[in-house]
């Protein structure tokens, strides 16, 4: 064979090979995954932009069960407090010197520099190259070491057997899982479930990178902030308000 | 100097006893793992914040033992001490024991321990956790191959040198555990330094700890002679070991609490209403730590076994505890999340932590099979020498 296959060909091959095999197995959701026609690629960077002088406590609540709606956790039956999984939380803080009270989401901060990434022995936790940070559920052994490791206590690890869980969201028991900004859709074109739970301005998810984004428009006009900017991580979830 | 060794009988009824009672606790250990992981950790009283608990204390105690116990045998080989050369089989043999029960547990206390292949074949070479797990193996494969050294007549002249590849790697295995703390940058109690050469001076005192208590009790069990030379050496060198470590917690918190950033987190261990603070103060400081120094020097101890024994045994107890404050009172105090700003909801100050029944057989699983392969071992194959008698040891000692 004289051409050389390049990486256009590769997934134009591909994906002809997983429409016949999607076509033959078409229970099998993962095959048809692969063909999405958008590959992941380093030139875009998903964010989101919460800014929480727009958020309502009821807006975060909403958040939340949007999240355990669209991945199906919350409903463990023997876990208890800690124990339970916790993708996305309400949380509200006081300023020590003005005594200013914020309320806001709080979940995974896709790290540009993830500290998960780095611990894990496994090559389980994963960084896209899209900036999407993931846990890889074949691969996790549930040492927990990413949760140690985590600035921003995202991760959960899961404590009992699961039932009826939700096609795009595999969970296990005994492995460690994470806000995934709900990449099954953003590999569709949609958005993250908490972001349409919101709508309006409250939370922006975009493409950081892409200066024709609303994102990226905004972030150059008004002030905002990472938790905890301090340690360099480079979030992709950034906060206005706080 | 021509010391034999002899393998020891083994046939008595208090050997026997030994092994039926190590065997039915490493049998509970097994039956908490498959409980553990039939029904999932929430049976434990570990969580999502407290994620490492019990198994995870008592498994990098044995760890960190494990590299120390071999220091007599380094001491032996490369630093040529002739004096300890007797006990350098016992040395390496207790160091490849005790990382074989730490290891058991840390592997059984995983969520998916069925994946170990996927821990042995997919490595970041990133991960802290990656390079001890390549540091573990080989150690394995080095102090064993130095015992083959000192096993085989012809491999002898290898002793020094096989002695010295196991040291180095034994140093570097030690920098490895401290460092799984030492570069969490995100956790106050951890993220320092120090943190690995604390934990290898740990392991100093740790290892010798049961490397005293296997020692005294394989020879007044086979009833073979020990002399006094070598047990008030092992215990001037053992005392040396406890103050240091003393030094090394003292530097750590006194360093931390400088940084004002660190000032919450030393208080919550240090001066804290919880359980953390007495065991930091009660159990590592004074039990584990002053009342040794004190059953070593003390002249009315001086030269008591008993007094030694004991104070290898506290030295356990306090480096448990102080394992359990770094690890799990490290865990328990919350993650800075807003510097300047009190967290009022949706995140727990202090995280709590009670350790379940299963988590503690566990982690005596652990120690049992530790006691189980030394035991065996020095029956099968010929790790002491037939006496250690002053004559023996040290022909020169005059009394």
């Amino acid at each position: 064979m004289t051409k050389k296959l390049n990486r256009r060909d590769f997934i134009k091959n591909t994906t002809a090979n997983t429409v016949g095999v999607a076509s033959i197995a078409s229970g099998i959701s993962l095959t048809t995954f692969a063909a999405s026609e958008n590959p992941v690629s380093n030139k875009k960077r998903w964010g989101m932009l919460i800014d929480t002088n727009k958020l309502s406590e009821a807006n975060i609540e909403d958040m939340v069960n949007a999240c355990q709606e669209e991945h199906g956790w919350g409903n463990e039956k023997y876990s208890t407090g800690e124990q339970k999984p916790d993708w996305i939380k309400k949380v509200k803080v006081k300023d020590k010197a003005t005594g200013k009270i914020d309320s806001l989401p709080l979940m995974c901060q896709h790290c540009e520099q993830p500290p998960c990434v780095d611990v894990c022995p496994t090559n389980a936790s994963v960084k896209r190259e899209d900036g999407i940070v993931l846990v890889d559920k074949h691969l996790c052994i549930g040492c927990r070491y990413c949760m140690m490791a985590c600035p921003y206590d995202s991760r959960s690890f899961v404590h009992e057997n699961l039932s009826n869980q939700k096609a795009d969201t595999p969970r296990g028991k005994g492995t460690v899982e994470a806000c995934t900004m709900c990449v099954h859709r953003v590999d569709k074109g949609e958005v993250p479930a908490c972001v349409e739970a919101v709508g309006g301005d409250g939370v922006i998810f975009g493409d950081l990178y892409d200066a024709n984004s609303k994102i990226n428009k905004t972030l150059k006009k008004i002030q905002s902030t990472q938790i905890r900017a301090d340690l360099n991580l480079n979030t992709g979830v950034r906060y206005s308000g706080i | 100097m021509n010391i034999r060794y002899q393998q020891i009988a083994g046939t008595s009824w208090g050997f026997i006893a030994l092994i039926a009672g190590l065997f039915a606790v490493i049998l509970a250990a097994l039956g908490s793992v498959y409980f553990m992981e039939h029904h999932g950790h929430y049976v434990t009283g570990m969580s999502n914040r407290v994620v490492w608990g019990v198994p995870h204390v008592l498994a990098l105690f044995l760890i960190v033992a494990a590299s120390g116990a071999l220091n007599v045998a380094s001491i032996a080989s490369v630093f040529d001490k002739k004096i300890y050369k007797p006990l350098a089989r016992l040395s390496g043999l207790v160091a490849l024991s005790l990382l074989a029960g730490g290891l058991m547990i840390l592997v059984l206390d995983l969520g998916r321990p069925d994946r170990l292949i996927v821990a042995m074949t997919e490595y970041n070479f990133k991960s802290i956790f990656a390079w001890n797990i390549i540091l573990y193996n080989g150690f394995f494969v080095i102090v064993a191959v130095y015992l083959w050294m000192m096993f085989e007549r012809r491999m002898n002249k290898f002793t020094s040198k096989a002695g010295l590849a196991a040291f180095a790697w034994r140093l570097i295995l030690t920098t490895g555990t401290g460092s799984i703390f030492g570069f969490l940058v995100a956790r106050q109690a951890y993220d320092a330094v120090i943190m690995a050469p604390m934990f290898i001076i740990m392991s100093f005192s740790f290892g010798l700890a049961f490397f005293i208590l296997i020692l005294m009790a394989s020879y007044k069990w086979s009833e073979r002679e020990l002399g006094d030379v070598i047990v008030n050496r092992l215990g001037n060198l053992f005392g040396v070991f406890i103050a240091a470590v003393m030094y090394f917690v003292i530097i750590k918190h006194l360093g931390s609490l400088y940084l004002a950033e660190n000032s919450a987190v030393e208080n919550f261990i240090l001066f804290g209403d919880h359980i953390y603070t007495p065991l930091f103060w009660i159990v590592q400081m004074i039990i584990g730590g002053l009342l040794p120094l004190a059953l070593i020097y003390l002249p009315a101890f001086r030269g008591n076994r008993s007094a030694l024994g004991l104070a290898s045994v506290l030295v356990i107890i306090g480096g448990i505890a102080q394992l359990y404050v770094i690890i799990i009172g490290g865990q328990a105090h919350p993650l800075e999340l807003f510097p300047g700003k009190e967290i009022i909801e949706g995140y727990d100050s202090i995280a709590t932590y009670s350790p379940s029944l299963p988590e503690i057989i566990l982690g005596a699983g652990g120690i049992a099979v530790a006691l189980i392969a030394t035991t065996l071992l020095l029956k099968f194959l010929p790790f002491l020498p037939e006496s250690l008698a002053d004559s023996v040891a040290d022909p020169h000692h005059k009394k």
